[in-house]
């Protein structure tokens, strides 16, 4: 009614198209801003895990306090899935679909993981750094946009089972697991560690499930069993009953206890430092609750960091390194995308990572990735228990696909 | 809803506008409301039981999980193609819940409902132990299929159109079903048990076919979602689902048809915006829906729609009443 | 031998943490003919708040005592806000109130105290007790005690009281009680707000062995429901004698029924409720309820 319609339509067309097509082709992304999605478990039963989702935004907060990446804000969206694999379909749908992410960055949990993987990557979205220590997120040929980010829990198990080869005159093994694809993936790490001679040296292994209340029966059948070494796959709750239980019925077999509860302030302490001595384990990161650390460069700024940005997270949470360390790796690929973030380009650089140390992981240990490797972290360090803390012993273990 | 005239227009608009919808939303809508029909389907089932029928159960995620996992394992072991793995899910869990609705004519009230709650909680661990059929905790991959005989839709448009076929189905079946003899039969058993069978309805032989039937709606809805998701997993059939089902048929409206729809488009949008207010606030908010609405709508969402149309209907007739009176006396 | 001694001892312990729950489960519904499905969270949400009175500073028993009280008068509140409008309405609409506060107690806890798992202190020494070379834990031993004095409580309380015995009547017959001048609404009000202390008195003892978080109660309850179907819901000893059952058996099926295992125990605590409602719903312990038509 007053300018003519087409004089404002058509430059208004014309921009709506250029930005669209922009858009389209590298979603999620503007010259001053970059959208990266997360799905993480806020209720339901797995929430203990929400803290890894917060610390993550935490931290863009703090880069995007310190200029952004490459001139540009971290946009971070978190959505719950609540555990539920359909949840976390939809959730993921609607950060592609409607919140048009560039990428997914460490969607958590197997189940949620695997209901979403073929959408991904038919969907050519990055499934970056996924929150679960399953094998399978290593597969470049079949699925090019999903990259796992811990060493594998199938890896873990391996070394055990090489250790206790080596070090182990007659072993009798009991296995005490999770019944879920946690604790399964665990054993078949191991078995598949001893080979052959799986089905000679395990004398005896023991399921529970999560809403079991105690373990302690458990226990009690596995002393009864006579082994003489105990791979204990458990989450904290259950790992200190079952080694309380185990001091207390007098079984000292060799401890072997899974890298998921090596936490001193979760586990050790409450089933008694007493009771803990002694008990193997593999550690990739450094456990924020052990004294050893406290002068370490790497550890202080970590704590800075939660003071300031995250200080309703906890400070003996472990969960709270290992977000600050995969949103680094995340920062570290997105910096090297220089001013091309497209998607392909993402997952290139994400595939090209070299020698990257983080400041909460073991030293030594460097994530590395290539176009056939989809696996960053492959090394671990054995560690004993002392009383005091988990000493490293040993040399750095790099794990063989 | 009635077979007024004025009711009929309403469901003919009501499914043009759900047939257009592919056509003018994005597929991420679309799956969304996909979803609302699957749960408006499995609705349907858990209200025939409990809101008409009486029997209180706390464990429909069960049957949901049946259906879906028949689903799944014919179509990933056996190579079914999915239209049959529907149907066949239905009738599986036909069977599976009129064989439990047997032991449950002996559980009243309470009983019924603490036996069901416990089947709920059981559920994961037993998808879990029968591995080799299921998958165990890692579950079952499937693919989404796509549009049949080269038709011009794309996957989530062909879901879409599908689960909209099996709901009007659904609802057509279950509107003859419950507003005919039978319904009217397992309204009375639940309102006055002994009377209704004084009156010679069968009760045993009615109460373990609702179940029956109840378990098949539910069992297809589970069979739909494993096909739209393409995905089963025992951590997808915990007691939540149960009760979810449960707070989408109080709200929804129990002992009406269309309440299935309203419970359904609520258990699917309102956690969504729910968490936006706060992350751990859906289910306290779904706590609270629960126990506002048994106060102040116990019917649900269904009957507030049903008290204004009579409101509506009763004035109006009342207004015309007064202008026959009024013409009366203008006339003399 | 050794072997089964020492399960059935543990059994005894597990056991012993589900006939907590359930006494507090058979005290409401005794007082007021309702299976409470949110007592189990009732119950864990108690224990927070014997927790953050801890984390203020108060002295153990001090701040049970104060959770004690404090959960008494919670399940008097809830029951006149919440249950007292909907007391008269059908049992499917109490029990989708008490499922709304289920869900409530469970997303509260989460959102105030967080989801991370928190060590719980236990009042019993460190050291376990050994009888030769059967081992039980002191907590273990203790929290038999405690179950055993509630359960004293409880039933001394409804046999032998006048209070107790009102409140039976106004479970039991309101309109009669009424007339005998009985204050009904009351009853039932005391009656939730004892069962709130009970069940609080289980989540303290619970917690320190299963770690304190929202979810802790969730496997729990459906051994919790076991236990009070398989003793009887009107009986308080049979709540206790069915949860060690309970415990023992589990125990004994996952040792010895290899292809069982412990793989399937919820399926087994599931087909001990649906065989024990079919075949004598009253329970071991409870009188067959005759109800006039």
């Amino acid at each position: 009614m007053t300018a003519r319609p087409s004089l404002i339509a058509l430059p208004l067309a014309i921009g709506l198209i250029a930005s669209t097509t922009a858009f389209a082709q590298t979603p999620g992304v503007t010259p001053t801003e970059i959208k990266i999605g997360n799905i993480n478990p806020y209720s339901g039963p797995a929430s203990a895990y929400g803290t890894i989702g917060k610390s993550i935004g935490a931290y863009f907060k703090m880069v995007n306090d310190q200029g952004g990446i490459n001139g540009r804000k971290v946009n971070y969206i978190t959505y719950d899935d609540g555990y539920s694999p359909p949840k976390a379909v939809e959730m993921a749908r609607r950060l592609v679909e409607q919140d048009q992410v560039a990428l997914i960055f460490q969607p958590l949990g197997t189940p949620s993981n695997s209901a979403i993987h073929k959408y991904m990557n038919q969907s050519k979205v990055p499934q970056l750094f996924v929150a679960t220590g399953a094998t399978k997120w290593n597969d470049p040929k079949n699925f090019p946009w999903t990259m796992g980010w811990q060493p594998n829990y199938q890896t873990e198990g391996r070394i055990y089972a090489a250790y206790v080869l080596r070090n182990v005159k007659d072993a009798k093994v009991g296995i005490l697991y999770q019944n879920d694809d946690y604790g399964k993936d665990y054993l078949k790490g191991f078995e598949d560690g001893l080979g052959d001679r799986a089905k000679q040296l395990i004398v005896l292994r023991q399921s529970y499930e999560v809403t079991d209340p105690t373990v302690d029966s458990q226990i009690v059948n596995l002393k009864t069993s006579g082994a003489n070494v105990f791979f204990n796959i458990t989450t904290p709750k259950f790992a200190v009953q079952a080694i309380k239980k185990s001091h207390d019925i007098g079984w000292k077999p060799l401890h072997l206890l899974n890298n998921v509860s090596t936490s001193l302030a979760a586990v050790m302490t409450p089933a008694g430092t007493e009771a803990s001595k002694g008990l193997v384990t593999v550690l990739y990161m450094k456990e924020v609750t052990d004294p050893q650390w406290q002068g370490d460069k790497g550890f202080q700024d970590w704590v800075a960091w939660m003071k300031k940005y995250y200080p309703e997270g906890k400070l003996d949470d472990q969960f709270n390194a290992y977000g600050y360390n995969v949103a680094k790796t995340l920062e570290h690929v997105l910096r090297a995308c220089g001013n091309d973030l497209s998607r392909e380009n993402i997952m290139r650089q994400a595939a090209s990572i070299k020698d990257l140390e983080l400041p909460m992981l073991l030293p030594g240990i460097r994530l590395n990735t290539s176009a056939t490797d989809f696996a960053p972290i492959e090394q671990a360090r054995l560690a004993r228990f002392d009383g005091q803390g988990w000493v490293l012993f040993g040399d750095l273990i790099a794990s063989d696909r | 809803m009635t077979t007024r005239p004025g009711a009929r227009v309403l469901v003919i608009a009501a499914v043009a506008i759900a047939c257009a919808l592919p056509f003018l939303l994005s597929n991420f809508r679309l799956f969304q409301f996909t979803q609302v029909y699957i749960y408006a389907v499995a609705l349907l089932g858990l209200n025939m039981l409990t809101g008409y029928n009486g029997q209180i159960s706390l464990g429909h995620g069960a049957f949901y999980a049946l259906g879906a996992y028949a689903a799944a394992i014919m179509m990933d072991q056996w190579h079914v193609p999915y239209g049959w793995t529907i149907p066949a899910a239905g009738g599986i869990c036909l069977v599976a819940g009129f064989l439990f609705g047997l032991p449950a004519l002996r559980l009243e009230g309470l009983y019924l409902a603490l036996a069901t709650f416990s089947l709920a909680l059981a559920t994961p661990q037993i998808l879990k132990y029968f591995e080799h059929w299921t998958g165990g905790s890692q579950g079952i991959v499937l693919t989404k299929p796509a549009a049949p005989l080269g038709l011009p839709l794309n996957p989530d448009q062909w879901l879409y159109f599908l689960a909209l076929a099996v709901l009007l189905a659904a609802f057509w079946l279950a509107a003859n079903l419950l507003r005919g003899r039978v319904g009217r039969a397992i309204v009375a058993l639940r309102d006055n048990h002994i009377a209704a069978r004084a009156m010679g309805v069968n009760g045993a032989l009615y109460k373990s076919l609702t179940f029956g039937v109840s378990a098949a709606y539910t069992g297809v809805a589970g069979a739909l979602s494993a096909v739209a998701i393409a995905y089963v997993a025992p951590d997808s059939f915990n007691v939540f689902l149960s009760i979810t089902l449960l707070i989408g048929i109080v709200v929804g409206g129990l002992g009406s048809i269309s309440g299935a729809l309203y419970g359904a488009l609520f258990i699917q949008f309102v956690p969504n915006w729910a968490q936006d207010i706060s992350k751990a606030a859906p289910w306290a908010i779904f706590g609270v829906f629960l126990i506002l609405f048994m106060y102040f709508m116990p019917y649900g969402i269904a009957g507030a729609v049903r008290r204004v149309a009579a409101r509506r209907a009763r004035s109006q007739r009342a207004g015309e009443a007064g202008d026959a009176a009024a013409s009366v006396r203008t006339t003399t | 031998m050794d072997t089964f001694i020492q399960q059935v001892v543990s059994g005894l312990a597990t056991g012993s943490i589900y006939a907590a729950l359930a006494l507090a489960l058979v005290m409401i519904y005794e007082a007021t003919e309702v299976v409470n499905f949110a007592q189990g969270e009732m119950a864990m949400f108690a224990t927070y708040v014997c927790w953050a009175l801890l984390s203020a500073g108060l002295p153990y028993w001090g701040a049970f005592g104060a959770t004690l009280a404090l959960a008494l008068a919670g399940g008097l509140l809830i029951e006149r806000v919440v249950i007292q409008p909907v007391e008269n309405a059908p049992v499917l609409t109490i029990v989708i109130v008490t499922i709304g506060l289920l869900v409530i107690f469970n997303s509260l806890a989460g959102w105030i105290f967080s989801y991370v798992q928190k060590p719980f202190p236990s009042p019993f020494p460190k050291e376990p007790v050994r009888f030769g070379d059967i081992v039980i834990g002191a907590h273990d031993l203790g929290q038999i005690g405690v179950t055993l004095v509630v359960l004293a409580c409880i039933f001394a309380f409804f046999r032998f009281t006048p209070l107790g015995l009102a409140m039976r009547a106004a479970a039991q017959n309101p309109v009669s009680s009424r007339l005998v001048g009985i204050r009904v609404g009351w009853m039932l009000a005391l009656g939730w707000g004892l069962a709130a202390m009970f069940g609080a008195v289980a989540g303290m003892m619970i917690a320190p062995i299963v770690f304190l978080d929202p979810n802790m109660m969730g496997g729990i309850l459906i051994y919790a429901f076991a236990a009070a179907t398989l003793g009887g819901f009107r009986s308080p000893v049979g709540a206790v004698v069915g949860g060690l059952i309970v415990g023992v058996v589990e125990n004994l099926v996952g040792t010895y029924v290899r292809f069982i295992g412990t793989e399937l125990k919820l399926t087994v605590a599931l087909a001990l409720i649906i065989v024990v409602l079919l075949v004598k719903p009253s329970g071991l312990f409870g009188r067959a309820e005759v109800r006039r038509v």
